[in-house]
């Protein structure tokens, strides 16, 4: 029973968002009846017609892929160093590298827009990138080290025994045994790039680089907000999100613990 | 971090071209400025209410997820949901639900209230969508403490004797401190960096009553172009959080000896 509710508490606007999605716009504003009494996809279709709209999905797609490896890339060659190679300090780095990612973001926005203003890359999609791989590394960093930890000495040693130098027993034996690790750290990351709001709404000016979320802050309409239109843009956006979350549900839990509770 | 400290002692204004140092100006202004303590007190009030809430909250879920049912998976992904969904999806979302006028929640309850045109009722409503939102994440935090937790010393204590709220009281809870503690640090910091969530929602209106810090740093920053105060704020929230965390990271430390 008490599951129930909670389950109704969990998604009950977002089924609200669905239903409104598919109302036509005489009935967005009058309630009852609840449900539309004429569904329509036309706030959907609307938007795949917008070329824009296509662009920003793209633009979203392309930044949160792309930030994923970057992040990957170089968060599990350093979780790597300072999980199995004898670093100096490297406690000292871990908590460096924590509280980091505790800065808050407003603190970093407004010289890193400078900066971005200067090397002129405003409104580009790399800008967006490199600020999100850089916010995400320490994430990567925390997560994927307490991942190789658990991953025993002695089969690196043996690696190392036989032949292989730090860089290839990386790239053959020990990535491969954190994959779980690996792929639990991707989703994360993924997750925040495609939902990063603060960064991507100063960053960028026009619809070449923008992102969902900045689109749906800043969704068209003067007077009155495209309610509908807006839904379905929301939904669409949760899509994704849902799908990982319903397949990875186990994965997502494990990271999001592996770096609360090991910290 | 040191080019933010720099600017926040500067006087910029890039389309006026002004551009010089100005010592800790900006600072003695900071301490002057009633919309700054305002929008301190509405961010304290935020964080203070919001994480409490949440605290309980995911408790609470977290001991319902833990017990025996069926589709124990299914339920957990249904629970992560809120804390997947874009922070401004989420924001649009409640947005509409609390739309004065045509919005769900008034017809449902059979009231009218301008849920987000009122000060006290937008402040909390933005307070409630922030719970909806990030109680997930403190249930899933909580739970895998619950799971570090030996089945043995509830066994034990029921053999004692032990009822229901004793074990709670007890073993659970205490056992629970130092993870208790993480998920407060960290959503205490979310909750007090806190941007997107009531930016969408309220914009930090009406008349400023839900305009927390973030946001007042962000208009000076983006709206006013006042890249010098607008860096003083961000410094002040910066000091904040620094603050908040020493505390928690010392309670977690006087825990452990």
């Amino acid at each position: 029973m008490a599951i129930l509710l909670l389950a109704l508490f969990c998604t009950a606007p977002l089924v609200w968002q669905l239903i409104t999605s598919l109302k036509p716009d005489p009935e967005l504003t009058r309630i009852p009846p609840l449900l539309p009494v004429q569904p329509t996809f036309s706030h959907y279709s609307a938007l795949f017609h917008d070329p824009t709209f296509l662009r920003i999905i793209m633009n979203s797609a392309i930044v949160a892929a792309s930030t994923t490896i970057l992040a990957l890339a170089a968060g599990s060659l350093c979780a790597f160093a300072l999980a199995k190679l004898r670093v100096v300090c490297s406690k000292l780095f871990l908590g460096l590298v924590l509280s980091v990612s505790m800065f808050p973001p407003i603190a970093t926005v407004s010289p890193l827009y400078l900066i971005i203003r200067y090397l002129g890359m405003r409104d580009t999609i790399l800008a967006l990138v490199i600020t999100y791989t850089t916010f995400s590394l320490p994430l990567a960093i925390w997560i994927l080290t307490s991942f190789f930890r658990e991953i025993p000495e002695e089969i690196y040693h043996a690696a190392r025994l036989d032949g292989c130098t730090p860089f290839r027993a990386f790239i053959r034996i020990m990535l491969p045994l954190a994959a779980p690790g690996v792929f639990t750290t991707s989703i994360l990351v993924f997750i925040f790039s495609w939902n990063e709001f603060l960064f991507a709404l100063t960053f960028t000016a026009t619809p070449a680089s923008r992102t969902i979320p900045v689109a749906i802050a800043l969704f068209p309409g003067l007077h009155e907000l495209p309610w509908g239109d807006m839904a379905a843009a929301s939904i669409l956006v949760t899509v994704p999100l849902l799908i990982l979350v319903f397949m990875f549900q186990k994965r997502i839990v494990a990271g999001l613990t592996a770096g609360a509770i090991k910290g | 971090m040191l080019y933010v400290l720099f600017l926040s002692m500067r006087r910029e204004l890039p389309i006026f071209g002004v551009s010089r140092f100005t010592g800790l100006d900006n600072y003695f202004f900071l301490l002057s400025d009633d919309r700054f303590w305002n929008a301190l007190g509405n961010t304290l009030y935020f964080t203070l209410l919001s994480v409490s809430v949440e605290l309980v909250l995911g408790l609470a879920i977290a001991l319902l997820l833990e017990r025996d049912f069926r589709h124990k998976g299914m339920m957990r992904a249904v629970v992560l949901l809120p804390w997947a969904i874009p922070t401004v999806v989420s924001a649009r979302m409640w947005e509409w639900i609390f739309n004065g006028d045509f919005g769900v929640l008034n017809r449902l309850l059979g009231i009218r209230i301008n849920w987000l045109g009122s000060p006290f009722w937008a402040m909390h409503a933005a307070v409630f969508a922030d719970i909806w939102k990030t109680t997930p994440f403190v249930a899933i935090i909580i739970m895998a403490g619950l799971q570090a937790i030996p089945r043995d010393l509830y066994r034990a204590a029921r053999v004692d004797g032990a009822g229901s709220l004793d074990i709670f009281m007890g073993i659970t809870l205490p056992l629970l401190r130092p993870v208790i503690l993480v998920v407060l640090l960290f959503r205490s910091l979310d909750a007090f960096r806190v941007f997107d969530a009531v930016y969408v929602l309220t914009g930090g209106g009406p008349a400023n009553t839900t305009e927390t810090l973030s946001i007042y740093a962000y208009k000076v920053l983006f709206q006013t172009l006042q890249f010098g105060y607008g860096s003083t704020l961000a410094v002040a929230v910066f000091l904040c959080t620094g603050l908040i965390s020493a505390g928690y990271i010392r309670l977690l430390m006087g825990g452990k000896r």
